[in-house]
Protein backbone atom coordinates (compact mmCIF):
# COMPACT_ATOMS: atom_id res chain seq x y z
CA UNK A 1 0.00 0.00 0.00
CA UNK A 2 1.34 3.41 -0.93
CA UNK A 3 1.43 6.50 1.28
CA UNK A 4 -1.42 7.96 -0.81
CA UNK A 5 -3.70 5.00 -0.10
CA UNK A 6 -2.70 4.81 3.58
CA UNK A 7 -3.39 8.53 3.98
CA UNK A 8 -6.87 8.20 2.50
CA UNK A 9 -7.55 5.22 4.82
CA UNK A 10 -6.23 7.21 7.79
CA UNK A 11 -8.47 10.19 7.02
CA UNK A 12 -11.52 7.89 6.63
CA UNK A 13 -10.79 6.27 10.03
CA UNK A 14 -10.31 9.75 11.54
CA UNK A 15 -13.70 10.80 10.16
CA UNK A 16 -15.25 7.70 11.77
CA UNK A 17 -13.55 8.65 15.06
CA UNK A 18 -14.96 12.18 14.91
CA UNK A 19 -18.45 10.77 14.26
CA UNK A 20 -18.04 8.33 17.18
CA UNK A 21 -16.94 11.09 19.56
CA UNK A 22 -19.79 13.31 18.30
CA UNK A 23 -22.34 10.59 19.14
CA UNK A 24 -20.57 9.92 22.48
CA UNK A 25 -20.81 13.62 23.37
CA UNK A 26 -24.56 13.75 22.67
CA UNK A 27 -25.06 10.49 24.62
CA UNK A 28 -23.15 11.86 27.63
CA UNK A 29 -25.24 15.03 27.50
CA UNK A 30 -28.53 13.09 27.38
CA UNK A 31 -27.58 10.61 30.13
CA UNK A 32 -25.41 12.72 32.46
CA UNK A 33 -26.37 16.26 31.33
CA UNK A 34 -22.65 16.89 30.73
CA UNK A 35 -22.32 20.18 28.81
CA UNK A 36 -18.54 19.78 28.41
CA UNK A 37 -19.03 16.39 26.73
CA UNK A 38 -21.56 17.94 24.36
CA UNK A 39 -19.05 20.70 23.54
CA UNK A 40 -16.35 18.07 22.92
CA UNK A 41 -18.73 16.15 20.67
CA UNK A 42 -19.43 19.38 18.77
CA UNK A 43 -15.71 20.07 18.30
CA UNK A 44 -15.21 16.60 16.87
CA UNK A 45 -18.33 16.80 14.72
CA UNK A 46 -17.11 20.00 13.05
CA UNK A 47 -13.56 18.61 12.77
CA UNK A 48 -15.08 15.62 11.01
CA UNK A 49 -16.83 17.92 8.56
CA UNK A 50 -13.47 19.60 7.94
CA UNK A 51 -11.89 16.22 7.26
CA UNK A 52 -14.68 15.29 4.82
CA UNK A 53 -14.06 18.54 2.92
CA UNK A 54 -10.31 17.82 2.96
CA UNK A 55 -10.88 14.28 1.68
CA UNK A 56 -13.06 15.51 -1.18
CA UNK A 57 -10.53 18.24 -1.99
CA UNK A 58 -7.51 15.99 -1.61
CA UNK A 59 -8.68 12.86 -3.44
CA UNK A 60 -8.80 14.42 -6.93
CA UNK A 61 -5.32 15.95 -6.37
CA UNK A 62 -3.86 12.51 -5.58
CA UNK A 63 -4.31 11.45 -9.20
CA UNK A 64 -1.84 14.13 -10.27
CA UNK A 65 1.00 12.55 -8.25
CA UNK B 1 27.91 -3.55 -6.95
CA UNK B 2 24.58 -1.75 -6.85
CA UNK B 3 21.81 -3.12 -4.65
CA UNK B 4 18.75 -3.83 -6.84
CA UNK B 5 15.23 -2.48 -6.20
CA UNK B 6 16.36 0.46 -4.07
CA UNK B 7 14.41 2.82 -6.29
CA UNK B 8 12.49 0.77 -8.82
CA UNK B 9 9.79 -1.70 -7.78
CA UNK B 10 10.53 -5.41 -7.73
CA UNK B 11 8.29 -6.99 -10.40
CA UNK B 12 6.98 -9.87 -8.25
CA UNK B 13 6.14 -7.88 -5.09
CA UNK B 14 5.43 -4.52 -6.74
CA UNK B 15 7.43 -2.88 -3.90
CA UNK B 16 10.90 -1.37 -3.59
CA UNK B 17 13.12 -2.66 -0.76
CA UNK B 18 12.39 0.12 1.71
CA UNK B 19 8.63 -0.18 1.36
CA UNK B 20 8.72 -3.95 1.84
CA UNK B 21 10.89 -3.42 4.92
CA UNK B 22 8.61 -0.82 6.49
CA UNK B 23 5.49 -2.95 5.96
CA UNK B 24 7.19 -5.95 7.61
CA UNK B 25 8.16 -3.68 10.49
CA UNK B 26 4.63 -2.25 10.74
CA UNK B 27 3.22 -5.81 10.78
CA UNK B 28 5.35 -6.51 13.87
CA UNK B 29 4.13 -3.22 15.38
CA UNK B 30 0.50 -4.25 14.82
CA UNK B 31 1.24 -7.39 16.84
CA UNK B 32 2.91 -5.35 19.60
CA UNK B 33 0.09 -2.83 19.99
CA UNK B 34 -2.54 -5.51 19.27
CA UNK B 35 -1.21 -7.50 22.23
CA UNK B 36 -1.40 -4.43 24.47
CA UNK B 37 -4.94 -3.56 23.34
CA UNK B 38 -6.01 -7.19 23.93
CA UNK B 39 -4.49 -7.11 27.42
CA UNK B 40 -6.32 -3.88 28.19
CA UNK B 41 -9.68 -5.31 27.04
CA UNK B 42 -9.17 -8.55 29.00
CA UNK B 43 -8.08 -6.70 32.16
CA UNK B 44 -10.99 -4.31 31.91
CA UNK B 45 -13.72 -6.87 31.21
CA UNK B 46 -12.30 -9.34 33.76
CA UNK B 47 -12.13 -6.93 36.70
CA UNK B 48 -15.49 -6.34 38.44
CA UNK B 49 -13.91 -3.49 40.49
CA UNK B 50 -12.37 -1.68 37.51
CA UNK B 51 -11.51 1.88 38.47
CA UNK B 52 -10.82 4.57 35.88
CA UNK B 53 -9.77 7.99 37.21
CA UNK B 54 -10.67 11.22 35.41
CA UNK B 55 -8.17 11.99 32.66
CA UNK B 56 -7.73 15.27 30.80
CA UNK B 57 -10.00 14.77 27.79
CA UNK B 58 -9.44 18.35 26.44
CA UNK B 59 -5.67 17.83 26.31
CA UNK B 60 -6.11 14.44 24.62
CA UNK B 61 -8.54 16.04 22.15
CA UNK B 62 -5.98 18.70 21.32
CA UNK B 63 -3.34 16.00 20.85
CA UNK B 64 -5.68 14.10 18.48
CA UNK B 65 -6.07 17.23 16.34
CA UNK B 66 -2.31 17.81 16.42
CA UNK B 67 -1.53 14.28 15.21
CA UNK B 68 -4.17 14.33 12.45
CA UNK B 69 -2.71 17.67 11.26
CA UNK B 70 0.81 16.20 11.34
CA UNK B 71 -0.24 13.34 9.06
CA UNK B 72 -1.55 15.92 6.57
CA UNK B 73 1.73 17.89 6.65
CA UNK B 74 3.70 14.63 6.27
CA UNK B 75 1.82 13.76 3.08
CA UNK B 76 2.26 17.34 1.83
CA UNK B 77 6.03 16.99 2.39
CA UNK B 78 6.16 13.81 0.30
CA UNK B 79 3.85 15.30 -2.38
CA UNK B 80 6.16 18.35 -2.61
CA UNK B 81 9.09 16.08 -3.45
CA UNK B 82 7.01 14.31 -6.11
CA UNK B 83 6.34 17.76 -7.58
CA UNK B 84 10.13 18.55 -7.42
CA UNK B 85 9.58 21.34 -4.87
CA UNK B 86 12.32 20.86 -2.27
CA UNK B 87 11.62 24.14 -0.44
CA UNK B 88 8.05 23.12 0.26
CA UNK B 89 9.25 19.71 1.41
CA UNK B 90 11.42 21.37 4.04
CA UNK B 91 8.56 23.63 5.10
CA UNK B 92 6.07 20.77 5.50
CA UNK B 93 8.51 18.41 7.21
CA UNK B 94 9.46 21.20 9.64
CA UNK B 95 5.72 21.65 10.33
CA UNK B 96 5.40 17.90 10.95
CA UNK B 97 8.32 17.99 13.36
CA UNK B 98 6.90 20.99 15.23
CA UNK B 99 3.48 19.33 15.50
CA UNK B 100 5.18 16.21 16.90
CA UNK B 101 6.99 18.46 19.43
CA UNK B 102 3.62 20.00 20.36
CA UNK B 103 2.19 16.50 20.92
CA UNK B 104 5.06 15.57 23.24
CA UNK B 105 4.81 18.85 25.20
CA UNK B 106 1.04 18.43 25.68
CA UNK B 107 1.60 14.80 26.73
CA UNK B 108 4.23 16.00 29.19
CA UNK B 109 1.74 18.47 30.72
CA UNK B 110 -0.82 15.67 30.91
CA UNK B 111 1.58 13.30 32.69
CA UNK B 112 2.54 16.13 35.05
CA UNK B 113 -1.14 16.71 35.94
CA UNK B 114 -1.60 12.98 36.58
CA UNK B 115 1.50 12.79 38.80
CA UNK B 116 0.30 15.86 40.74
CA UNK B 117 -2.93 13.94 41.43
CA UNK B 118 -0.80 11.01 42.69
CA UNK B 119 -1.70 8.84 39.71
CA UNK B 120 1.23 6.56 38.91
CA UNK B 121 1.59 3.28 36.97
CA UNK B 122 1.48 1.50 40.35
CA UNK B 123 -1.84 3.16 41.33
CA UNK B 124 -4.18 0.67 39.66
CA UNK B 125 -4.58 -1.58 36.60
CA UNK B 126 -5.99 1.22 34.47
CA UNK B 127 -3.10 3.60 35.17
CA UNK B 128 -0.59 0.76 34.55
CA UNK B 129 -2.04 0.03 31.10
CA UNK B 130 -2.53 3.76 30.41
CA UNK B 131 1.12 4.64 31.10
CA UNK B 132 2.39 1.54 29.25
CA UNK B 133 0.38 2.21 26.10
CA UNK B 134 0.72 6.01 25.97
CA UNK B 135 4.39 5.77 27.00
CA UNK B 136 5.18 3.26 24.26
CA UNK B 137 3.26 5.40 21.77
CA UNK B 138 5.22 8.46 22.92
CA UNK B 139 8.49 6.59 22.30
CA UNK B 140 7.28 5.84 18.76
CA UNK B 141 6.51 9.54 18.23
CA UNK B 142 10.02 10.36 19.49
CA UNK B 143 11.52 7.82 17.05
CA UNK B 144 9.56 9.38 14.20
CA UNK B 145 10.79 12.84 15.19
CA UNK B 146 14.42 11.68 15.00
CA UNK B 147 13.88 10.32 11.45
CA UNK B 148 11.94 13.42 10.29
CA UNK B 149 14.67 15.69 11.71
CA UNK B 150 17.36 13.62 9.95
CA UNK B 151 15.54 13.78 6.59
CA UNK B 152 15.01 17.53 7.04
CA UNK B 153 18.69 18.11 7.93
CA UNK B 154 21.72 15.96 7.00
CA UNK B 155 19.71 13.24 5.23
CA UNK B 156 18.31 15.74 2.73
CA UNK B 157 21.69 15.88 0.94
CA UNK B 158 20.54 12.76 -0.89
CA UNK B 159 18.02 14.89 -2.80
CA UNK B 160 20.91 16.29 -4.90
CA UNK B 161 22.43 12.90 -5.76
CA UNK B 162 19.51 10.41 -5.70
CA UNK B 163 16.20 12.32 -5.68
CA UNK B 164 13.99 9.27 -6.30
CA UNK B 165 15.58 7.29 -3.49
CA UNK B 166 15.21 10.27 -1.15
CA UNK B 167 11.52 10.61 -2.10
CA UNK B 168 11.09 6.90 -1.29
CA UNK B 169 12.71 7.43 2.11
CA UNK B 170 10.23 10.23 2.85
CA UNK B 171 7.37 7.98 1.72
CA UNK B 172 8.31 5.14 4.10
CA UNK B 173 8.77 7.65 6.93
CA UNK B 174 5.26 8.88 6.09
CA UNK B 175 3.92 5.31 6.28
CA UNK B 176 5.48 4.89 9.73
CA UNK B 177 4.15 8.27 10.84
CA UNK B 178 0.62 7.41 9.70
CA UNK B 179 0.80 4.15 11.64
CA UNK B 180 1.85 6.00 14.81
CA UNK B 181 -1.05 8.45 14.30
CA UNK B 182 -3.45 5.56 13.70
CA UNK B 183 -2.44 3.95 17.01
CA UNK B 184 -3.39 7.22 18.76
CA UNK B 185 -6.75 7.28 16.95
CA UNK B 186 -7.51 3.94 18.67
CA UNK B 187 -5.87 4.88 22.00
CA UNK B 188 -7.90 8.08 22.41
CA UNK B 189 -11.42 6.60 22.61
CA UNK B 190 -10.23 3.41 24.37
CA UNK B 191 -8.42 5.19 27.21
CA UNK B 192 -10.14 8.56 27.50
CA UNK B 193 -13.78 8.12 26.50
CA UNK B 194 -14.97 4.55 27.06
Amino acid sequence: MSLKAFHVLFIIISILLTALVGVWGVHQYVVHESGSSLALGGVFFFSGLGLVVYLLWYLPKLKEL
Amino acid sequence: MEIPYNVEERPDTGLYNGKLGIWLFLASEVMLFGGLFSSYILLRTGDPNWFKPELSVPMATLNTMVLISSSVTMVMAWASLRLQDFKKFRLFSAATFLLACAFMVIKGFEYNTEFSHHLYPSSNNFMATYFTMTGLHGLHVLGGMVVIAYLWGPGSRMWKTEPERFTNRVEITGLYWHFVDLVWIFLFPALYLL
